[in-house]
């Protein structure tokens, strides 16, 4: 994957004062009927497209400023797409984002020049989302250069802080990537998408990659980052675990839709999808004998495809609680349980799984 | 200083283990760079038997990649020193040609390679570089093998396989791309399969599929497996062996509940205290302080010293000065290779470690 990359334009950079700061507790980002198919085409030399892969089919949610949402969900059911939608590295096929009041959802690279700052991206992979070839402090300083702003004290200070702040020796500032861990790759990407103070950070499987230990740091620090800059995350991550340490809230998503989002404890303790049962049920527990006790929900049934989802409920050829009605209409994304636990199930109930 | 422990080493001496599969001695490797040698394998050593599961834990950079790169031979023409004996099912792998080699590849030994990008080519389709892998150690006609490719994209979980085994790399999804290559790794049904961290890009309930696709490679083909992960609760669930790296060599090896149940060394204590609960809060994770050590300049003595929060409990200047020998407790494979008696560790795990964990 590549940087977050803007054309060096030559429109005029705003002055940090122009920027109003979120409140916390404001809703700052708001997506609507968000939705981008990916064109099938076939063909050599006439390419005509013969259908689309579905990879966000209509998601609602909306990011309140302050907090940590959890996205989870099945291998290419849509998570990063949704996260290069909301950062707007990638253009949406339909739907509607809202950040900070502003329709965001079609503007062009240049109209993205100011709100680029606001909303930064941090990949799961630091060994190739970072140029071999450049020296960290270029690496982090390459946000101020693009939008042509100068720092207090000269951008090398501005630079220094940075790594001091996610941990790293300043005095590496002329070290290459290759000369890190894993682990202080991921700060390195970390002190590049905070340069410029964004309000909203997208992390894609920040910590993978990381073993246990490191993976523990680097979310601490994150934890510690948001509080200090009020920062507000999109945590997109496979590890139920891990999810549950950082997140305020938590949305499932399954073949392109949101189907349960609740707050942290709720969606963990009194989950009503089946998809989401399923999910829970399947973490490994870090104890050799306790495999045995637990009872993993196996999925059969047909895998279905983003080309072509199932009619009515997506989870359907796989759920083992599938009715008719589930062939016929789509369930929609209705509270259920406590304030804000939506799911989108025609039999939702609770099933201890955790 | 004595011990209650038997003091004989791991380390082999001599004898080959003749039932094992696959045996490591005394592995070295060693990358010469601009900035100085840098030491990612310092003696390792392990074997496996047919139809085991062996674990490898340990922190980022502790040489777990470049062992399995070794035990394919992928070093070979590159700039890297390997030194030391690599046993599979009765060949020595160090000193075998590249030729040779490449003729194990795929069904005597096949990998799963931690970066699925290194392992596919961009510009080839998916289902071609399948049918690939399987017509090198099969003589069949290509649809056959097409027929083959597909069934596999299919036993991994992909979605429309017959269709999207016309996919490029890049329209796959992370983990998508990440079962693409183990239908890759499993196509010639190898019988030593390393999985260098086969799952990390999958979600739990595709985890758990691929998890029971290789237990079935397992049974059906009586096939031995290294799984590399830094994910506790996967080696908690497949492997019956364990071993626990920490800068280049074994720090601890084991049974796979002496590891869970009854560590011995700091750093494994350590990486246990990490592990994120699923039943836990929004609390604060533990990890262990410090940063990995220097592989150019790797600490005197133990190279967990700079980090370990027991030193006091040795006399002495030993965890400096000395490295420690990883030695069995008890005469059991348990073994451990740290400079306190074993029976102070096993108190020390019991009274202060454990009701933390
Ligand atoms: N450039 C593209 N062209 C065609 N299809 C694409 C493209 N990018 C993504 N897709 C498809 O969109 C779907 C969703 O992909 P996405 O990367 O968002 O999944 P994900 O939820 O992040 O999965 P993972 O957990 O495996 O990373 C997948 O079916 C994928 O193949
Ligand atoms: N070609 C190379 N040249 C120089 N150093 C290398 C090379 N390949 C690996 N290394 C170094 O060897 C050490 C061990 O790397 P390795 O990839 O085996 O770690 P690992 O245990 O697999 O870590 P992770 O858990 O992060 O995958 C690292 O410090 C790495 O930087
Ligand atoms: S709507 Fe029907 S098929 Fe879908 S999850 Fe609920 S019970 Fe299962
Ligand atoms: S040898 Fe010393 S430094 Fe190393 S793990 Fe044991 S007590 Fe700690
Ligand atoms: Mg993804
Ligand atoms: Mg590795």
């Amino acid at each position: 994957m590549t940087t977050t990359s803007t054309p060096k334009s030559t429109g005029r950079a705003t002055a940090f004062s122009e920027r109003t700061n979120p409140v916390r507790g404001e809703v700052l980002l708001e997506v609507e009927g968000l939705q981008r198919h990916f064109p099938v085409t076939q063909g050599i030399v006439f390419q005509r497209q013969t259908g689309a892969v579905k990879a966000v089919d209509g998601i609602d949610f909306q990011l309140i400023a302050g907090e940590t949402l959890g996205l989870v969900g099945e291998s290419g059911c849509g998570k990063s797409t949704t996260g290069r939608l909301v950062t707007r590295l990638d253009e949406p096929t339909g739907g509607k984002i809202t950040f900070q009041g502003a329709d965001i959802t079609h503007l062009n690279r240049r109209q993205m020049r100011p709100f680029r700052r606001d909303v930064q991206i941090i990949f799961q992979d630091p060994f190739s989302s970072l140029n071999p070839r450049q020296t960290v402090g270029t690496i982090i300083a390459a946000p101020f250069d693009i939008q042509g702003i100068k720092s207090e004290g000269g951008t090398r200070k501005a630079v220094q802080d940075l790594m001091a702040r996610v941990g790293l020796n300043p005095e590496h500032y002329n070290r290459y990537p290759h000369e890190f861990s894993g682990g202080q790759r991921q700060r390195i990407g970390i002190a590049r998408a905070l340069a410029l103070r964004p309000k909203l950070i997208v992390c894609d499987e920040p910590v993978s990659a990381l073993d246990v230990s490191i993976q523990a740091q680097v979310v601490n620090l994150l934890d510690d980052l948001q509080d200090e800059f009020d920062l507000t995350y999109l945590f997109v991550a496979h590890d139920l675990s891990v999810v549950r340490h950082i997140s305020d809230r938590v949305a499932v998503m399954y073949l392109g839709k949101i189907v349960e989002i609740a707050a942290r404890d709720e969606l963990y303790n009194h989950s009503r999808h089946p998809y989401t049962h399923a999910l829970l049920s399947a973490v490994p527990e870090p104890d050799p004998d306790a495999v045995k006790r637990r009872e993993r929900i196996r999925l059969t049934g047909d895998v279905p495809s983003p080309l072509n989802p199932p009619t009515g409920c997506r989870f359907r050829t796989r759920c083992w609680k599938a009715q008719d009605v589930c062939a016929e209409q789509e369930p929609p994304l209705v509270q259920i349980g406590a304030p804000g636990h939506l799911a989108a199930c025609h039999f939702p109930e609770e099933r201890d799984v955790v | 200083m004595s011990t209650t422990a038997s003091t004989e080493p791991v380390q082999p001496s001599g004898a080959r283990d003749a039932s094992a599969f696959l045996e490591v001695r005394d592995l070295h490797v060693r990358f010469p760079t601009d900035d100085g040698l840098v030491r990612a394998v310092n003696g390792l050593s392990f074997s496996l038997q047919p139809g085991e599961t062996l674990g490898i834990v340990g922190e980022s950079g502790s040489g777990k990649s470049v062992t399995s790169l070794a035990i394919m031979g992928l070093h070979k023409g590159s700039r890297a020193q390997v030194e030391g004996e690599i046993w599979l099912d009765g060949d020595e792998l160090v000193s075998m040609r590249v030729e040779e080699m490449r003729r194990l590849r795929g069904n005597k030994v096949s990998m799963i390679f931690q970066d699925p990008l290194s392992a596919m080519h961009p510009f080839y389709k998916i289902g071609d570089q399948l049918v690939e892998a399987y017509l090198v150690h099969n003589d069949v006609s290509k649809a056959v093998a097409k027929k083959r490719a597909v069934d596999m994209l299919d036993r991994v979980g992909i979605p429309s396989p017959a269709s999207r085994y016309h996919d490029y790399p890049h329209q796959f999804s992370g983990g998508m791309r990440q079962r693409a290559m183990i239908a890759m790794a499993l196509m010639c049904d190898p019988r030593l399969l390393i999985a260098d961290e086969p799952t990390t890009a999958l979600d739990v309930t595709v985890q758990a599929q691929i998890l029971d696709l290789m237990n079935d490679l397992q049974k059906e083909f009586n096939s031995a497996i290294i799984i590399i992960t830094h994910d506790l609760g996967v080696v908690a669930q497949m492997a019956q062996k364990l071993v626990v790296m920490y800068g280049g060599r074994v720090v601890e090896a084991g049974d796979v509940r002496d590891i869970f149940y009854r560590p011995e060394h700091p750093y494994a204590w350590g990486l246990l205290g990490s592990i994120p609960r699923i039943t836990g809060g929004g609390d604060r994770l533990k990890s262990i302080k410090g940063s990995p050590p220097s592989l150019i300049n790797l600490p005197t003595g133990c190279p967990f010293h700079p980090r370990c929060d027991f030193r006091d409990k040795v006399p002495g200047d030993a965890c400096v000065t000395d490295v420690p020998e990883l030695l069995q407790i008890g005469g059991t494979p348990h073994a451990a290779r740290c400079h306190i008696p074993s029976p102070e560790r096993q108190r020390l795990f019991t009274e202060q470690i454990k009701p933390a964990l």
